[in-house]
């Protein structure tokens, strides 16, 4: 059985030594009878994708809707001015998420983690931050373990889908995994990987799916700029000693409640939100003409 | 729950990992629970694949699943064309569906030959689905784990035939689940077993007095 909670992985971490990744994998390869190298691999080629799958982005290239392609493009030539407002790494962090959000809407081939629409979140922190500071591939196959391990904790507690939750459900959740990932690139320990993903989380709580026309573009490839800014302030945070008050579980269990909550026209119907406005309408007519 | 590459992963053809991916993988179970590709599917959507599956290409990933193709096929755009050009006949609707989940379909399955048969089945995000209905009875799997189905008239021994053929092969049973539509009437079992269900054991099931079908999903 995989972690219900983080309290019981935390708990195994504690009684046997091990890093959070590590009870991650060894709870793998248990559950599907493989060696932990076997697991290993399996990660490393995930990995591996999501730098081919950055590599692929085309600035020239566009949905069939012509509503998003070009984005990731356009931060690359602002950012190589040198004036962003954020500097230059978050402003790379920031076109590698329109980058990746580009590339799904363009169906192009990505690795849902945890959800298409999301795909571009981690990868806009991990990678970003590996090409950046030269960190051994080892570490960052690591941390997706531990993005894997936080996600499917959410999973079990709540939802990924945003039809079931709203997008707190997949960026909201993209960044927890996120936060926490980079977290444990830069030395966080269990805890402080908690605290990551509780503060990534309640940041996002709340956050509806409303995609215009019903189409992961707008406004979903820009909220993976938004998910993985947030990931990286919670880790900062976390690795700084702040805590959540709230434990991460009992988080996971609130954005649950929020979801079931949400209005249905909230939760990936293509009704409410920003796909409810008038510009979004004659986008759609357009669309359909 | 899945294993970790569900949550890290797929790897698949965008844009929706719950309305792409996971429309794929109900067509391509479905597929495999008719056992061959059917000349004539007729697709239902409810919910939210209703409202926004054409946008998301969850039609042409429904028929793509049904032509064998896996998520990350990237001939899944051109599901539609290539149907044509195998032969495969396919109407999609939209369909409200009482107290069904949001992101639901039902496939109608038909070939010479062989019973037409219906699966209702809803995806949960992250590419994962979840079967919840197969001709008029309540089930509940995800196709994630190897699956043995079996139909079977509801009637005492049943169970027991199945599980000592198992036992006999040497398959350990993982989860086992049994549903039927009424007393006495029909019923299905599904079986999540750890090891591969040898065709011997299939044939000497679906050959016993009683058992209408038998179906193996492998774990994929």
């Amino acid at each position: 059985m995989s972690y219900q909670s983080m309290e019981e992985a935390q708990i195994r971490c504690e009684k046997e030594g091990i890093a959070f990744w590590k009870a991650v994998q060894l709870e793998d390869a248990g559950e599907r009878q493989i060696t932990e190298e076997d697991s290993w691999n399996v990660m490393k080629q995930m990995w591996r994708t999501m730098l081919d799958s950055l590599d692929a982005y085309d600035p020239e290239l566009m949905s069939r809707s012509r509503m998003v392609g070009r984005e990731g493009g356009l931060m690359d030539a602002y950012r190589e001015k040198g004036h962003t407002l954020c500097g230059d790494f978050m402003a790379k962090v920031m076109a590698n998420a329109l980058k990746m959000g580009c590339n799904n809407a363009c169906m192009k081939r990505i690795v849902a983690a945890p959800t298409a629409g999301a795909c571009g979140v981690m990868p806009a922190v991990l990678v970003t931050y590996f090409r950046e500071y030269d960190v051994p591939e080892e570490k960052m196959i690591e941390a997706l373990y531990v993005a894997a391990g936080i996600g499917q904790i959410i999973a079990n507690r709540a939802y990924l889908a945003g039809a079931s939750g709203g997008c707190q459900a997949e960026i909201g959740s993209g960044s927890g995994m996120a936060a926490s990932a980079i977290c444990h690139v830069k030395g966080g320990d269990t805890a402080q990987i908690g605290h990551a993903c509780a503060m990534a989380l309640k940041n996002l709580m709340g956050l509806v799916c409303d995609p215009v026309g019903g189409l992961v573009e707008v406004p979903c490839v820009k909220r993976n700029v938004g998910g993985a800014f947030n990931a990286i302030a919670a880790a900062d945070m976390a690795l700084a000693g702040i805590e959540s008050q709230i434990p991460v579980d009992q988080v996971i269990d609130a954005m649950k409640e929020v979801g079931d909550k949400m209005d249905v026209s909230l939760r990936e119907t293509g009704f409410g939100g920003v796909a409810g406005s008038e510009k979004a309408a004659q986008i759609v007519e357009r669309m359909n003409m | 729950m899945g294993s970790i590459f569900d949550i890290l992963g797929p790897v698949m053809v965008g844009p929706s990992s719950s309305h792409t991916a996971g429309a794929a993988r109900i067509g391509m179970v479905a597929r495999q629970l008719f056992g061959r590709q059917p000349q004539k599917a007729a697709v239902y959507l409810h919910g939210s694949f209703a409202a926004t599956g054409k946008g998301h290409g969850t039609d042409r990933a429904l028929i793509a699943g049904l032509l064998g193709m896996k998520p990350d096929d990237m001939r899944i755009p051109d599901s539609f064309e290539i149907a044509e050009e195998e032969g495969m006949a396919f109407t999609i609707e939209s369909r409200e569906i009482r107290e069904a989940h949001p992101n639901t379909a039902q496939i109608i399955m038909e070939a010479e030959g062989v019973d037409v048969m219906k699966i209702q089945a809803y995806s949960i995000g992250g590419g994962r689905i979840r079967v919840c209905e197969i001709d008029e009875i309540d089930v509940n799997f995800s196709g994630e784990s190897n699956t043995l189905i079996i139909r079977n008239l509801d009637e005492p021994g049943r169970i027991k035939e199945v599980a000592a053929a198992l036992s006999d092969a040497g398959i350990n049973i993982a989860t086992m689940q049994v549903f039927r539509d009424k007393r006495g009437g029909h019923a299905i079992m599904v079986v999540e077993t750890d090891q591969i269900v040898p065709q011997e054991t299939m044939d000497d099931l679906a050959g016993k007095d009683g058992i209408i079908r038998v179906k193996f999903l492998l774990a994929n």
